[in-house]
Protein backbone atom coordinates (compact mmCIF):
# COMPACT_ATOMS: atom_id res chain seq x y z
CA UNK A 1 0.00 0.00 0.00
CA UNK A 2 1.33 3.21 -0.66
CA UNK A 3 2.56 5.70 1.80
CA UNK A 4 2.85 2.19 4.45
CA UNK A 5 4.93 -0.54 2.99
CA UNK A 6 7.93 1.80 1.47
CA UNK A 7 7.94 2.33 5.66
CA UNK A 8 8.30 -1.62 6.19
CA UNK A 9 11.48 -2.03 3.84
CA UNK A 10 13.82 -4.08 5.82
CA UNK A 11 16.84 -3.21 4.17
CA UNK A 12 15.88 0.74 4.83
CA UNK A 13 15.39 -0.63 8.62
CA UNK A 14 18.59 -2.49 8.36
CA UNK A 15 20.34 0.87 7.38
CA UNK A 16 18.91 2.65 9.85
CA UNK A 17 20.24 0.45 12.60
CA UNK A 18 23.74 0.32 11.06
CA UNK A 19 23.75 4.22 11.35
CA UNK A 20 22.01 4.57 14.76
CA UNK A 21 24.49 2.12 16.20
CA UNK A 22 28.00 4.23 14.52
CA UNK A 23 25.70 7.40 16.30
CA UNK A 24 25.45 6.53 19.50
CA UNK A 25 28.43 6.60 22.10
CA UNK A 26 27.26 6.71 25.08
CA UNK A 27 23.45 5.99 26.92
CA UNK A 28 20.52 7.48 26.09
CA UNK A 29 16.70 7.63 27.13
CA UNK A 30 14.42 8.21 24.62
CA UNK A 31 10.35 8.16 25.42
CA UNK A 32 7.99 7.41 22.64
CA UNK A 33 4.84 9.33 23.59
CA UNK A 34 2.59 7.30 21.40
CA UNK A 35 0.85 3.98 22.26
CA UNK A 36 0.26 3.05 18.69
CA UNK A 37 4.17 3.71 18.52
CA UNK A 38 5.25 1.25 21.27
CA UNK A 39 2.84 -0.87 19.87
CA UNK A 40 4.55 -1.00 16.24
CA UNK A 41 8.05 -0.73 18.12
CA UNK A 42 7.40 -3.89 19.88
CA UNK A 43 5.20 -5.58 16.92
CA UNK A 44 8.20 -5.05 15.29
CA UNK A 45 10.97 -5.96 17.61
CA UNK A 46 12.64 -2.54 17.21
CA UNK A 47 13.55 -2.73 20.96
CA UNK A 48 15.76 -5.68 20.27
CA UNK A 49 17.39 -4.67 17.26
CA UNK A 50 18.47 -1.11 18.91
CA UNK A 51 22.16 -0.96 20.07
CA UNK A 52 22.24 -1.32 24.23
CA UNK A 53 23.02 2.45 24.95
CA UNK A 54 19.60 3.25 24.00
CA UNK A 55 16.39 2.59 26.47
CA UNK A 56 13.26 3.50 24.75
CA UNK A 57 10.62 4.12 27.25
CA UNK A 58 6.80 3.87 26.86
CA UNK A 59 4.91 7.35 27.05
CA UNK A 60 1.18 8.23 28.31
CA UNK A 61 0.39 8.50 24.61
CA UNK A 62 -2.82 6.18 24.99
CA UNK A 63 -6.27 7.55 25.45
CA UNK A 64 -8.08 4.36 26.47
CA UNK A 65 -5.26 3.77 28.89
CA UNK A 66 -5.94 7.15 30.74
CA UNK A 67 -9.39 8.07 30.58
CA UNK A 68 -10.10 7.81 34.15
CA UNK A 69 -12.02 5.06 36.06
CA UNK A 70 -14.73 7.51 37.03
CA UNK A 71 -15.44 8.77 33.33
CA UNK A 72 -16.25 4.75 32.27
CA UNK A 73 -18.19 4.46 35.67
CA UNK A 74 -20.52 7.47 34.73
CA UNK A 75 -20.50 6.17 30.50
CA UNK A 76 -21.51 3.20 32.51
CA UNK A 77 -24.57 4.52 34.23
CA UNK A 78 -25.63 5.95 31.04
CA UNK A 79 -25.32 3.46 29.09
CA UNK A 80 -27.76 1.11 31.39
CA UNK A 81 -30.58 3.96 30.73
CA UNK A 82 -33.31 2.19 28.77
CA UNK A 83 -34.14 5.16 26.05
CA UNK A 84 -29.82 5.09 25.29
CA UNK A 85 -28.09 4.67 22.54
CA UNK A 86 -24.53 4.65 23.55
CA UNK A 87 -22.14 4.77 20.88
CA UNK A 88 -18.13 4.65 21.43
CA UNK A 89 -15.30 3.62 19.39
CA UNK A 90 -14.17 -0.31 19.81
CA UNK A 91 -11.28 0.21 22.21
CA UNK A 92 -13.04 1.87 24.49
CA UNK A 93 -16.03 -1.02 24.95
CA UNK A 94 -14.10 -3.72 27.09
CA UNK A 95 -12.50 -1.10 29.34
CA UNK A 96 -13.42 -2.06 33.21
CA UNK A 97 -14.88 0.62 35.48
CA UNK A 98 -14.72 0.00 38.73
CA UNK A 99 -17.73 -2.62 38.96
CA UNK A 100 -18.29 -3.41 35.38
CA UNK A 101 -17.38 -2.26 31.22
CA UNK A 102 -19.70 -1.73 28.11
CA UNK A 103 -20.17 -5.11 26.57
CA UNK A 104 -21.12 -6.70 30.21
CA UNK A 105 -24.01 -3.52 29.66
CA UNK A 106 -24.52 -4.50 26.10
CA UNK A 107 -25.01 -8.38 27.07
CA UNK A 108 -27.61 -7.38 29.95
CA UNK A 109 -29.56 -5.80 27.41
CA UNK A 110 -28.16 -2.38 26.99
CA UNK A 111 -28.23 -0.49 23.37
CA UNK A 112 -24.42 -0.29 23.34
CA UNK A 113 -22.95 0.01 19.81
CA UNK A 114 -19.61 0.64 17.86
CA UNK A 115 -19.07 3.40 15.75
CA UNK A 116 -16.13 3.69 13.20
CA UNK A 117 -16.72 7.55 12.92
CA UNK A 118 -18.78 9.82 15.39
CA UNK A 119 -20.75 11.20 12.56
CA UNK A 120 -22.23 7.92 12.51
CA UNK A 121 -23.36 8.50 16.14
CA UNK A 122 -25.01 11.76 14.95
CA UNK A 123 -26.68 9.65 11.82
CA UNK A 124 -28.04 7.36 14.25
CA UNK A 125 -29.23 10.88 16.34
CA UNK A 126 -31.37 11.73 12.99
CA UNK A 127 -33.00 8.14 12.69
CA UNK A 128 -34.06 7.66 16.44
CA UNK A 129 -35.17 11.01 17.35
CA UNK A 130 -37.56 9.17 20.01
CA UNK A 131 -34.31 7.98 21.79
CA UNK A 132 -31.05 9.74 23.30
CA UNK A 133 -27.79 8.85 21.50
CA UNK A 134 -24.47 9.14 23.79
CA UNK A 135 -21.35 9.32 22.41
CA UNK A 136 -18.06 8.61 24.37
CA UNK A 137 -15.59 11.18 23.07
CA UNK A 138 -11.89 10.30 24.27
CA UNK A 139 -8.60 10.98 22.50
CA UNK A 140 -5.95 13.11 22.39
CA UNK A 141 -6.00 16.25 19.32
CA UNK A 142 -5.83 13.75 16.96
CA UNK A 143 -9.36 12.28 17.66
CA UNK A 144 -10.92 15.86 19.03
CA UNK A 145 -11.27 17.35 15.47
CA UNK A 146 -13.89 14.59 14.42
CA UNK A 147 -15.66 14.18 17.70
CA UNK A 148 -16.12 18.23 17.60
CA UNK A 149 -17.58 18.28 13.90
CA UNK A 150 -19.82 15.85 15.01
CA UNK A 151 -21.05 18.24 17.49
CA UNK A 152 -21.23 21.03 15.21
CA UNK A 153 -23.04 18.58 12.83
CA UNK A 154 -25.70 18.07 15.47
CA UNK A 155 -25.91 22.03 16.51
CA UNK A 156 -26.39 22.45 12.74
CA UNK A 157 -29.60 20.33 12.12
CA UNK A 158 -31.25 21.22 15.21
CA UNK A 159 -30.72 17.58 17.16
CA UNK A 160 -31.27 17.50 20.46
CA UNK A 161 -31.14 14.28 21.04
CA UNK A 162 -27.36 14.05 20.83
CA UNK A 163 -24.39 14.40 23.34
CA UNK A 164 -21.21 13.42 24.08
CA UNK A 165 -18.95 12.21 27.26
CA UNK A 166 -16.07 14.17 26.70
CA UNK A 167 -13.15 13.07 28.16
CA UNK A 168 -10.20 14.71 25.78
CA UNK A 169 -6.90 15.00 26.87
CA UNK A 170 -3.75 16.91 25.87
CA UNK A 171 -0.17 15.70 24.83
CA UNK A 172 2.56 18.97 25.80
CA UNK A 173 1.13 19.25 29.34
CA UNK A 174 1.54 15.32 29.75
CA UNK A 175 5.14 15.97 28.61
CA UNK A 176 5.62 18.73 30.95
CA UNK A 177 4.74 16.86 34.01
CA UNK A 178 7.09 14.29 32.91
CA UNK A 179 9.96 16.72 32.57
CA UNK A 180 9.38 18.44 35.20
CA UNK A 181 9.18 14.82 37.69
CA UNK A 182 12.48 15.54 39.88
CA UNK A 183 12.70 11.53 39.16
CA UNK A 184 12.21 12.15 35.04
CA UNK A 185 14.80 10.02 33.21
CA UNK A 186 13.46 10.92 29.78
CA UNK A 187 16.00 12.53 27.63
CA UNK A 188 14.73 13.26 24.41
CA UNK A 189 11.14 12.26 22.49
CA UNK A 190 9.73 10.76 19.84
CA UNK A 191 6.33 13.09 19.18
CA UNK A 192 3.46 11.16 18.23
CA UNK A 193 2.93 12.04 14.61
CA UNK A 194 -0.46 12.03 14.22
CA UNK A 195 -0.95 14.61 16.97
CA UNK A 196 1.40 17.04 15.23
CA UNK A 197 -0.44 16.42 12.26
CA UNK A 198 -3.10 18.42 13.48
CA UNK A 199 -1.22 20.71 16.16
CA UNK A 200 1.43 20.75 14.13
CA UNK A 201 4.95 21.30 16.55
CA UNK A 202 5.13 24.75 17.15
CA UNK A 203 3.92 23.82 21.09
CA UNK A 204 7.25 21.28 21.23
CA UNK A 205 9.27 24.59 21.18
CA UNK A 206 8.43 25.37 24.02
CA UNK A 207 9.22 22.52 25.77
CA UNK A 208 12.11 21.55 24.08
CA UNK A 209 13.79 25.36 25.06
CA UNK A 210 12.49 25.07 28.65
CA UNK A 211 13.88 21.50 29.44
CA UNK A 212 16.83 21.59 26.86
CA UNK A 213 15.16 17.72 25.98
CA UNK A 214 15.52 17.10 21.66
CA UNK A 215 11.43 16.25 20.55
CA UNK A 216 11.27 15.12 17.23
CA UNK A 217 7.73 14.24 15.59
CA UNK A 218 7.98 10.74 13.85
CA UNK A 219 5.43 8.55 12.25
CA UNK A 220 4.35 4.89 13.19
CA UNK A 221 5.96 2.43 10.42
CA UNK A 222 9.22 0.71 11.74
CA UNK A 223 11.66 2.85 9.13
CA UNK A 224 9.59 5.92 10.27
CA UNK A 225 10.34 5.38 14.63
CA UNK A 226 13.99 4.60 13.59
CA UNK A 227 14.31 7.77 11.48
CA UNK A 228 12.70 9.36 14.74
CA UNK A 229 15.37 7.37 17.00
CA UNK A 230 18.44 8.27 14.33
CA UNK A 231 17.65 11.81 14.44
CA UNK A 232 16.74 11.72 18.44
CA UNK A 233 20.26 10.09 18.98
CA UNK A 234 21.64 12.98 16.00
CA UNK A 235 20.65 15.88 18.31
CA UNK A 236 21.07 14.50 21.81
CA UNK A 237 24.93 13.61 20.53
CA UNK A 238 25.15 17.01 19.46
CA UNK A 239 23.55 18.39 22.38
CA UNK A 240 21.06 20.20 20.91
CA UNK A 241 17.46 20.75 22.09
CA UNK A 242 15.84 21.47 18.88
CA UNK A 243 12.25 19.91 17.51
CA UNK A 244 13.11 18.43 13.90
CA UNK A 245 10.01 17.11 11.77
CA UNK A 246 10.79 13.34 10.84
CA UNK A 247 7.23 12.72 9.89
CA UNK A 248 7.18 15.18 6.49
CA UNK A 249 4.67 13.25 4.72
CA UNK A 250 1.85 14.06 6.99
CA UNK A 251 2.77 17.03 9.20
CA UNK A 252 3.04 20.07 8.79
CA UNK A 253 4.71 23.38 11.24
CA UNK A 254 1.65 24.38 11.37
CA UNK A 255 -0.24 21.50 11.67
CA UNK A 256 -4.11 21.55 10.07
CA UNK A 257 -5.42 24.80 10.51
CA UNK A 258 -9.04 24.27 9.88
CA UNK A 259 -9.35 21.29 12.10
CA UNK A 260 -7.73 23.23 15.26
CA UNK A 261 -10.34 25.94 14.55
CA UNK A 262 -13.53 23.69 14.54
CA UNK A 263 -12.10 22.05 17.79
CA UNK A 264 -11.79 25.37 19.45
CA UNK A 265 -14.61 26.26 18.69
CA UNK A 266 -16.34 23.21 20.11
CA UNK A 267 -14.19 22.85 23.22
CA UNK A 268 -11.78 24.92 25.57
CA UNK A 269 -8.73 23.55 27.61
CA UNK A 270 -9.85 22.29 31.60
CA UNK A 271 -7.82 19.94 33.80
CA UNK A 272 -8.45 16.49 33.16
CA UNK A 273 -7.99 13.40 35.53
CA UNK A 274 -5.41 10.89 33.95
CA UNK A 275 -5.67 7.64 34.92
CA UNK A 276 -2.49 6.28 37.11
CA UNK A 277 -1.26 9.79 37.12
CA UNK A 278 -3.42 11.92 38.53
CA UNK A 279 -4.97 15.44 37.94
CA UNK A 280 -3.35 17.68 35.20
CA UNK A 281 -3.13 21.07 35.15
CA UNK A 282 -4.93 22.35 31.23
CA UNK A 283 -4.52 18.72 29.91
CA UNK A 284 -7.67 18.39 28.76
CA UNK A 285 -10.47 19.80 26.57
CA UNK A 286 -13.99 19.63 27.50
CA UNK A 287 -17.57 21.30 25.74
CA UNK A 288 -17.77 24.99 25.34
CA UNK A 289 -19.82 25.97 28.25
CA UNK A 290 -22.62 27.78 25.17
CA UNK A 291 -22.80 23.73 23.97
CA UNK A 292 -24.16 22.35 27.21
CA UNK A 293 -26.95 21.26 25.68
CA UNK A 294 -24.45 18.75 23.99
CA UNK A 295 -22.73 17.74 27.39
CA UNK A 296 -24.30 14.15 28.21
CA UNK A 297 -22.52 13.89 31.54
CA UNK A 298 -24.89 17.38 32.33
CA UNK A 299 -27.95 15.75 30.83
CA UNK A 300 -28.23 12.92 32.79
CA UNK A 301 -26.58 14.30 35.53
CA UNK A 302 -23.63 11.59 36.65
CA UNK A 303 -21.46 14.60 37.62
CA UNK A 304 -21.66 13.53 41.27
CA UNK A 305 -20.26 10.31 40.48
CA UNK A 306 -16.24 10.02 41.66
CA UNK A 307 -14.33 7.16 41.73
CA UNK A 308 -10.54 7.27 42.87
CA UNK A 309 -8.36 4.91 41.80
CA UNK A 310 -7.53 2.00 43.63
CA UNK A 311 -3.20 1.45 44.87
CA UNK A 312 -3.29 -1.53 42.97
CA UNK A 313 -0.49 -1.18 40.67
CA UNK A 314 2.58 1.10 38.82
CA UNK A 315 0.78 2.17 35.55
CA UNK A 316 1.48 5.58 36.89
CA UNK A 317 5.07 5.02 36.90
CA UNK A 318 5.39 3.25 33.82
CA UNK A 319 3.13 6.22 31.89
CA UNK A 320 5.86 8.67 33.58
CA UNK A 321 9.14 6.35 31.88
CA UNK A 322 10.19 5.70 35.34
CA UNK A 323 9.35 1.71 35.28
CA UNK A 324 9.44 -0.45 32.62
CA UNK A 325 6.28 -3.19 32.89
CA UNK A 326 8.39 -5.82 34.22
CA UNK A 327 9.57 -4.05 37.30
CA UNK A 328 5.38 -4.63 38.43
CA UNK A 329 5.13 -7.82 40.36
CA UNK A 330 1.73 -8.35 39.21
CA UNK A 331 2.68 -8.21 35.48
CA UNK A 332 1.61 -11.37 33.77
CA UNK A 333 0.38 -13.05 36.82
CA UNK A 334 -2.22 -11.10 38.71
CA UNK A 335 -2.10 -8.80 35.69
CA UNK A 336 -3.39 -10.08 32.02
CA UNK A 337 -4.89 -8.35 29.55
CA UNK A 338 -8.12 -10.50 30.09
CA UNK A 339 -7.91 -9.13 33.80
CA UNK A 340 -5.99 -5.90 34.21
CA UNK A 341 -5.37 -4.22 37.13
CA UNK A 342 -4.30 -0.77 35.54
CA UNK A 343 -4.41 1.52 33.06
CA UNK A 344 -1.60 0.08 31.07
CA UNK A 345 -2.78 -3.37 30.86
CA UNK A 346 -6.14 -1.91 29.99
CA UNK A 347 -5.76 -1.01 26.10
CA UNK A 348 -3.77 -3.41 23.64
CA UNK A 349 -1.77 -0.27 23.12
CA UNK A 350 -0.82 0.29 26.48
CA UNK A 351 2.65 -0.66 27.70
CA UNK A 352 1.97 -3.67 29.67
CA UNK A 353 -0.20 -4.93 27.42
CA UNK A 354 1.61 -4.50 24.23
CA UNK A 355 4.88 -6.36 26.47
CA UNK A 356 2.39 -9.21 27.21
CA UNK A 357 1.49 -9.51 23.71
CA UNK A 358 4.88 -9.53 22.46
CA UNK A 359 6.12 -11.52 25.66
CA UNK A 360 8.80 -8.91 26.42
CA UNK A 361 8.36 -9.56 30.13
CA UNK A 362 10.87 -12.40 31.16
CA UNK A 363 7.45 -14.57 30.80
CA UNK A 364 7.68 -17.71 32.14
CA UNK B 1 -5.91 5.35 19.42
CA UNK B 2 -4.39 7.84 17.28
CA UNK B 3 -3.75 5.13 14.23
CA UNK B 4 -3.97 6.96 10.59
CA UNK B 5 -4.25 4.95 7.75
CA UNK B 6 -3.33 6.07 4.00
CA UNK B 7 -5.79 5.98 1.64
CA UNK B 8 -6.58 6.99 -2.08
CA UNK B 9 -9.46 9.47 -2.55
CA UNK B 10 -11.48 7.78 -5.65
CA UNK B 11 -14.80 9.74 -4.93
CA UNK B 12 -15.60 12.70 -3.54
CA UNK B 13 -19.71 13.43 -2.59
CA UNK B 14 -21.66 15.61 -0.01
CA UNK B 15 -23.70 14.26 2.79
CA UNK B 16 -25.44 15.94 5.19
CA UNK B 17 -23.95 19.76 3.90
CA UNK B 18 -20.47 17.76 4.71
CA UNK B 19 -17.68 17.05 2.05
CA UNK B 20 -16.74 13.24 1.88
CA UNK B 21 -14.68 11.07 -0.07
CA UNK B 22 -14.67 7.56 -0.71
CA UNK B 23 -11.18 6.14 0.17
CA UNK B 24 -9.70 2.88 -1.42
CA UNK B 25 -7.25 1.78 1.50
CA UNK B 26 -5.39 -1.03 -0.94
CA UNK B 27 -8.60 -2.49 -2.17
CA UNK B 28 -11.10 -1.74 0.99
CA UNK B 29 -13.07 1.23 0.53
CA UNK B 30 -14.74 3.32 3.58
CA UNK B 31 -15.67 6.65 3.74
CA UNK B 32 -14.30 9.50 5.18
CA UNK B 33 -15.54 13.45 6.14
CA UNK B 34 -12.80 15.54 4.39
CA UNK B 35 -14.22 18.99 5.52
CA UNK B 36 -10.34 19.56 7.21
CA UNK B 37 -8.79 18.96 4.21
CA UNK B 38 -10.79 20.55 1.62
CA UNK B 39 -8.32 20.87 -0.59
CA UNK B 40 -8.11 16.89 -1.39
CA UNK B 41 -8.74 16.31 -4.89
CA UNK B 42 -9.44 12.72 -6.54
CA UNK B 43 -6.46 10.38 -6.92
CA UNK B 44 -4.52 12.16 -3.78
CA UNK B 45 -3.85 10.46 -0.44
CA UNK B 46 -5.28 11.34 2.78
CA UNK B 47 -4.24 10.24 5.99
CA UNK B 48 -7.56 9.02 8.06
CA UNK B 49 -8.32 8.35 11.53
CA UNK B 50 -11.83 7.00 13.03
CA UNK B 51 -13.87 8.62 9.68
CA UNK B 52 -11.53 12.25 8.94
CA UNK B 53 -9.12 12.65 6.84
CA UNK B 54 -6.88 14.21 8.84
CA UNK B 55 -3.69 15.45 6.33
CA UNK B 56 -3.47 15.53 2.71
CA UNK B 57 -0.19 13.86 2.31
CA UNK B 58 2.66 15.97 0.30
CA UNK B 59 3.73 13.62 -2.08
CA UNK B 60 7.30 15.87 -2.57
CA UNK B 61 7.75 15.51 0.95
CA UNK B 62 7.52 11.52 0.56
CA UNK B 63 9.49 11.63 -2.07
CA UNK B 64 12.38 13.28 -0.62
CA UNK B 65 12.47 11.32 2.66
CA UNK B 66 12.60 8.01 0.55
CA UNK B 67 15.42 9.26 -2.31
CA UNK B 68 17.39 10.30 1.16
CA UNK B 69 16.74 6.77 3.54
CA UNK B 70 17.96 4.94 0.11
CA UNK B 71 20.96 6.89 -0.61
CA UNK B 72 21.82 6.31 2.87
CA UNK B 73 21.12 2.68 2.53
CA UNK B 74 23.21 2.70 -0.32
CA UNK B 75 25.78 4.32 1.59
CA UNK B 76 25.92 2.31 4.79
CA UNK B 77 25.97 -1.23 2.35
CA UNK B 78 29.28 0.29 0.71
CA UNK B 79 30.67 1.40 4.10
CA UNK B 80 29.81 -2.48 5.56
CA UNK B 81 31.46 -3.91 2.59
CA UNK B 82 34.49 -1.61 2.97
CA UNK B 83 34.72 -2.60 6.42
CA UNK B 84 34.09 -6.42 6.01
CA UNK B 85 37.74 -8.19 5.68
CA UNK B 86 35.73 -11.40 4.32
CA UNK B 87 35.01 -9.22 1.81
CA UNK B 88 36.82 -10.26 -1.58
CA UNK B 89 36.98 -6.76 -3.02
Amino acid sequence: MKHLSEYRDAGLAKALLAKIARTVTRPWVIMEICGGQTHSIMRHGLDQLLPPEITLVHGPGCPVCVTPLETIDRALVIAERPEVIFTSFGDMLRVPGSRDDLFRVKSRGGDVRMVYSPLEAVKLARENPDREVVFLAVGFETTAPGNAMAVKAAQREGLTNFSEIVSHVLVPPAMDAILSSPTNRVQGFLAAGHVCAIMGWSDYERLADKYQVPIVPTGFEPVDILEGILKTVQLLENGDPSVVNTYLRAVAKDGNPNARKVTDEVYTVCDRKWRGIGTLPGSGWRLRDELAAFDAEQKFQVNEIVTEEPEVCIAGEILQGLKKPHDCPAFGTECTPMNPLGATMVSSEGACAAYHKYNRGDLT
Amino acid sequence: MCLAIPGKVVELYEENGLPMGLIDFAGTRNSACLSYTPEAELGQYVLVHAGFALQTLNEEEAAASLAELSRLSAFMEADAAADDPTDGS
